[in-house]
């Protein structure tokens, strides 16, 4: 009898991620990047939240390996004074909590209407699923943007800054749900014509159980696809929203707002409050891509295509 | 068709209302327009009676439907901070915003699909399995990151191209252009290929994807086997079916595009209608934030609808399977 962790080492799956490097250096990439986030408070030098801790006299220190680097701040200092290898820690661990929770909402959503579109049919599908086409044909960023903007403007400054987490992972999660929707309607239909759904008909399961239960656990494949490129995107989001202004404040800056706010001093020659964050956030959106590619390509589900 | 002409006419309609009526609740909620008329000091019962008069104590449905008149003959209220008319802030700048979607679509069409049929025709050589992997990172790259790297590099670093502005335009027929003098072109290089840079990889995946399936079809082995030349199976009979779905992706990205203008536009600082947009963000312009939403929901509307009809003349099927449905 071998056990469950066996049976899984010895599968296809650990084996096609064993012969691929690419796939094996992004993990690894994104697992360094997750630890180092979510132990910041641990590891870093400096807490970027404390302003005790910051001198304005130190602000625009070039990075270490710079003519005039300090051996306190590897990375620099913002214009703020803050170590920018600290900020960058906590920014990654928020731009990483936006983008899971966002995704989490819009599997929730997504996954809940296309089961329901799928299996019900009828008029509730083509309902919700024209609803899904004309929210696909405004782009997520042009909803999310908009939606923000209107926020800030009702809210005021100061109540949206304090509630800016939320209504980042909100706008976003919400955006985006016709993907999941309509990828797992597209499986739930060629899942509902099987046997096995016929059997638990037969037997008198309720609508709600054969979904959850028989139909969801054989539509995973695609969900966990999309996943990877949705948390992906919806950090592209969160960085897009926080350098337009509309998402992250400075004073509790994710990767966006950080290169934001350097911005304006790439011009004035302190480029590495803008570079050495966007080169973060890329390797970060990076990693978690080729993993993506790499899953799509061992799953291999038939995603829907339009 | 023309059941499908209607009921697609009749799906842009309403989206258009659903963005109205949200245009309309925005400036029902955001900022009072008596203020901005009379100021803070007038008394109670003097604003009550100027409320009255302006029909601020309306229903909704009476106030909305005074709105739906006034806008459709273009009249969306002053803006707060230009004291013009909102329409005529947010039209004189659509021309920067168009050509900066025309440059990056010229981009996008001219290296996508010479690429992607490369790609697609020579799957092994060294340049398709180049591009195929630098498509993944430029996937992977914000555009907002690709505009301020090549600001650094372009305009800092090199100096070679100019880093904000739309430089010198001319003015033809009321519509100022950048295409036609040396100063604006050179402007336009950099916004244009960031803006072009989101999508570039994408189409050339897609186009790369589509082609090599197309050309497993049958009726391209069916050609092959009648010995035509291999120019005219690949340009001719693959290159056609290919295209299909590339213009039903191409409609959707629209959108991203206009949404990446904003983005683009702030980073260059392209005076357009994104820009524009962010600064009556700032200022609580209601007036301009919904004339924006308007124009670009109808710009939205009109091209998605354009695509789909084009989708509809140029592939029947679909005009067949939706009209039993």
């Amino acid at each position: 009898m071998i056990s469950r962790w066996q049976q899984f080492a010895q599968s296809s799956f650990v084996y096609s991620f064993r012969n691929d490097a690419i796939a094996i250096a992004s993990a690894i990439v994104l697992f360094a990047c997750l630890t180092a986030s979510f132990s910041a408070p641990l590891i870093a030098p400096f807490d970027p939240y404390d302003p005790m801790q910051i001198d304005l006299m130190d602000s625009e220190t070039p990075p270490l390996w710079q003519q005039g680097g300090d051996t306190r701040f590897f990375f620099g200092t913002d214009a703020q004074g803050r170590d920018l290898l600290s900020t960058i820690l906590y920014g990654t661990r928020i731009s990483i909590t936006i983008g899971v929770f966002a995704v989490l909402l819009q599997a929730f959503v997504g996954i809940s209407f296309g089961l329901l579109a799928g299996y019900v049919g009828g008029r509730l599908d083509s309902l919700l699923m024209r609803v899904a086409d004309i929210q696909l044909s405004f782009s997520t960023l042009m909803v999310a943007i908009v939606t923000l903007a209107v926020f800030q403007v009702a809210f005021g400054t100061e109540l949206y800054e304090r509630l800016a987490i939320l209504m980042l992972i909100l706008v976003i999660g919400i955006a985006e749900w016709p993907q999941y929707a309509r990828t797992v309607r597209a499986s739930v239909l060629a899942e509902k014509k099987k046997e096995y759904v016929d059997a638990a008909r037969v037997i008198g399961f309720k609508p709600s159980r054969i979904m959850v239960r028989h139909i969801l656990p054989n539509t995973l494949s695609p969900i966990l696809v999309i996943s990877t490129v949705q948390v992906a995107n919806a950090i592209v989001s969160e960085a897009a929203l926080s350098f337009l202004g509309l998402g992250m404040p400075i004073t509790k800056p994710s990767l966006g707002s950080l290169i934001n706010s350097g911005f304006e001093f790439i011009f004035s020659g302190s480029w590495w409050i803008t570079i050495i964050p966007s080169i973060v956030l890329i390797i970060l959106v990076l990693s978690i891509n080729l993993l993506g590619d790499w899953l799509r390509d061992v799953l291999n589900p038939k995603l829907y295509k339009d | 068709m023309l059941g499908f002409l209607v009921r697609r006419l009749w799906q842009a309609a309403m989206v258009m209302i659903v963005i109205s009526l949200i245009s309309f609740s925005i400036q029902d909620n955001l900022g009072d327009p008596l203020r901005e008329l009379v100021g803070q000091s007038v008394s109670e019962a003097e604003r009550q009676k100027l409320r009255d008069q302006l029909g601020l104590n309306d229903p909704f449905l009476v106030q909305y439907a005074r709105f739906l008149k006034r806008a459709v003959r273009g009249d969306l209220g002053n803006s707060y901070f230009f004291k013009r008319p909102a329409l005529d802030v947010i039209l004189d700048k659509l021309p920067a915003t168009v050509e900066l979607v025309i440059g990056a679509t010229l981009i996008i069409v001219s290296l996508s699909i010479p690429i992607g049929v490369f790609a697609a025709i020579n799957p092994k050589h060294w340049f398709a399995r180049f591009t195929v992997g630098a498509s993944i990172v430029g996937i992977s790259i914000p555009v907002f990151l690709t505009a301020i790297m090549s600001i650094y590099i372009f305009s800092v670093e090199l100096g070679w191209l100019p880093s904000y502005g739309r430089g010198q335009t001319m003015n033809v027929y009321g519509w100022t252009t950048g295409f036609l003098t040396k100063d604006g072109l050179v402007h336009l290089i950099l916004p244009c290929f960031a803006l072009a840079s989101i999508l570039l990889p994408l189409f050339i995946r897609l186009i790369r994807a589509e082609m090599m399936e197309v050309l497993e079809t049958e009726y391209v082995k069916f050609a092959w086997a009648k010995g035509l030349s291999s120019k005219r199976i690949w340009f001719v009979h693959a290159l056609k079916n290919t295209l299909l779905p590339v213009i039903t992706v191409g409609g959707v990205q629209i959108g991203t595009m206009i949404a990446y203008t904003i983005l683009t536009e702030t980073v260059f600082q392209w005076p357009g209608m994104g820009f524009l947009f962010l600064e009556a963000v700032n200022r609580v312009d209601t007036p301009l934030i919904i004339a924006y939403l308007i124009v670009v929901g109808l710009i939205f509307v009109i091209t998605n609808t354009i695509v789909d009809l084009i989708y509809g003349l140029v592939n029947p099927t679909v005009r067949l399977a939706r009209g039993h449905d």
